[in-house]
């Protein structure tokens, strides 16, 4: 028996970037500020965390340009725990993207929630070793995002506010289309690709498998273990979390709670026992009052 | 193939990763294969596999579940397990570089190092050598544990040199300080008895090879 052969290692594949993606299906990926932040998220079960300055509720609260995080602060948080560490990177920001490649981040969220540094093109994520998540409203932007390169899609949902609307509009608009293009004939794939702006071969491989090719996971709005139940059942595959956590009243045991309400997702019995006694979620804002719509941001 | 009712019932823990993967394989390869959740869907298992995924979350929810402690009672009595990445980590029994309160099962004798490969840039794809395959096996390796001591009993059925695997990354080797040598090959698929653990990903690649040889193993393990 001999050791493979070391020239056909191969890094930053596809199937190796996809493949991390797959690893947090069914998990709860948390927004961490500082070290014992992401502490608290490990311990409460989290597979991975989103290391950042504010969260978005304090962007949104703060204004201003907010961009990539300090290096010492990721570094700090990937010091701290043993699941990966993501890190956010401004749309279009290749520059950010490179710095967070050297310091070794799992995945790079190419964000709305930090301020766009493109308003025409969004990073080429084909060109990097590290893989990249993007956010998306829709089919078709889900797609361009894939086509980039994205090895993971999330709703934007609409971040800060605690409230899971925008998200389930999201979901249901990516998934809804994804239905309908199954159904759809050979002739009407052309139109579909038209309508989406997106690559026809992308649509064709959807009306064969029926799913995204990259994991759909759901972010932007999530506050409880109930709003994980929904958005899972929604066709989620693992969600994230940002302000929902660190902006409750007691991190903990809601971290916790929607973990294991993202795994057991089916059992209303399960959600129940866990969204007992956890005080209170995050307050959360109304769509209509909203200064800045964070998911109209990218294209 | 068909599944039919007299074939083995593979039970896949289904807390969290890549478990669909794993009953899709274990489908394709023309046994029967259902998700475990909570400690009634074990019953009528003849055999488990525990997916990839992030082993500190499964380890939690192992708990949180009530999945822990019957499984244990069952992998004790000799049920067969097949264990990939997390999996793997899950069932030996020493985890190197894992968080203190991390739960294992201790049901092969192999220390495994958590991350040994390095982190998301350094994970890799290889053909790998394998005991009593004719062909390669495309590994696919994400941010994947290694095997870093071997009890007796167990048989290395593929290794993979780590250095290699760092050719085109920056990260130097973890592997530098503990007297074993960057160059040293290391386990990446076991066995011991009744026990199948992979550092790598068999359930992410259309090639069942690696699940067949775990349908043997269950096949004659019911046989007795």
């Amino acid at each position: 028996m001999n050791s493979g052969d070391g020239a056909s290692h191969l890094v930053g594949t596809v199937r190796v970037k996809r493949g991390l993606a797959d690893m947090l299906r069914g998990g709860v990926i948390m927004d961490v500020v500082t070290p014992e932040q992401a502490k608290i998220a490990e311990d409460a079960g989290a597979v991975a965390v989103m290391a950042l300055e504010r969260v978005p509720a304090d962007i949104r609260r703060d204004g201003g340009v907010a961009r990539m995080s300090d290096p010492a602060m990721i570094e700090g948080i990937q010091a701290a725990v043993t699941i990966p560490v993501m890190a956010k990177a401004r749309i279009g920001h290749f520059g950010e993207a490179q710095v967070l490649e050297s310091l070794d981040v799992d995945y790079i969220d190419e964000s709305e929630v930090l301020t766009p540094a493109d308003e025409a093109h969004h990073i080429d994520k084909w060109a990097f070793t590290v893989p990249f998540v993007c956010g998306a409203t829709n089919l078709g932007e889900a797609l361009r995002r894939i086509s980039e390169g994205a090895c993971m899609i999330r709703s934007k949902g609409e971040a800060g506010t605690g409230n899971i609307v925008e998200a389930v509009r999201h979901l249901r608009a990516i998934t809804g289309d994804i239905r309908k293009i199954t159904q759809a004939d050979a002739a009407e794939l052309f139109d579909w690709a038209k309508r989406l702006q997106s690559p026809l071969g992308l649509v064709q491989e959807i009306a064969e498998t029926g799913r995204l090719p990259v994991p759909l996971f759901c972010a932007g709005g999530i506050a409880t273990p109930a709003d994980a139940s929904l958005v899972m059942q929604l066709g989620a595959e693992a969600v994230f979390v940002g302000s929902g956590i660190f902006k409750s009243e007691d991190p903990g045991p809601r971290a916790e709670a929607i973990v294991e309400a993202t795994t057991h997702y089916r059992d209303p019995s399960v959600v129940a026992k866990v969204s007992r006694g956890l005080g209170s979620a995050m307050p959360g804002l109304e769509m209509e009052g909203l200064e800045t719509k964070l998911a109209e941001r990218g294209w | 193939m068909t599944a039919s009712d007299s074939q083995p019932l593979i039970g896949v823990v289904a807390l969290q990763g890549a478990a669909a993967e794993h009953v899709a394989a274990f489908r394709r390869a023309g046994a029967r294969a259902v998700e475990i959740r909570v400690p009634a869907d074990l019953d009528g298992v003849d055999a488990v596999a525990l997916p990839g995924g992030e082993s500190t979350t499964m380890s939690h929810l192992l708990g949180t579940s009530g999945l822990f402690e019957p499984l244990a009672e069952r992998l004790a009595g000799g049920m067969p397990a097949f264990g990939t990445c997390a999996g793997m980590i899950l069932l030996a029994s020493e985890v190197l570089d894992g968080r203190p309160d991390q739960r294992c099962f201790g049901a092969i004798d192999i220390s495994v190092r958590r991350n040994a490969f390095g982190r998301q840039v350094a994970s890799f794809e290889a053909h790998l050598d394998t005991e009593g395959f004719d062909e390669p096996f495309e590994a696919v390796f994400i941010r994947a544990p290694w095997v870093e001591r071997t009890g007796s009993s167990v048989e290395v059925l593929a290794t993979v040199s780590p250095r290699s695997a760092f050719q085109d990354a920056s990260a130097t080797c973890a592997h530098d300080s503990d007297g074993l040598g960057q160059h040293h090959p290391v386990p990446v698929l076991c066995r011991s008895g009744s026990i199948l653990v992979s550092s790598f990903h068999p359930e992410l690649t259309a090639d069942d090879r690696i699940h067949q040889i775990f349908l043997d193993m269950v096949g004659a393990s019911v046989a007795r």
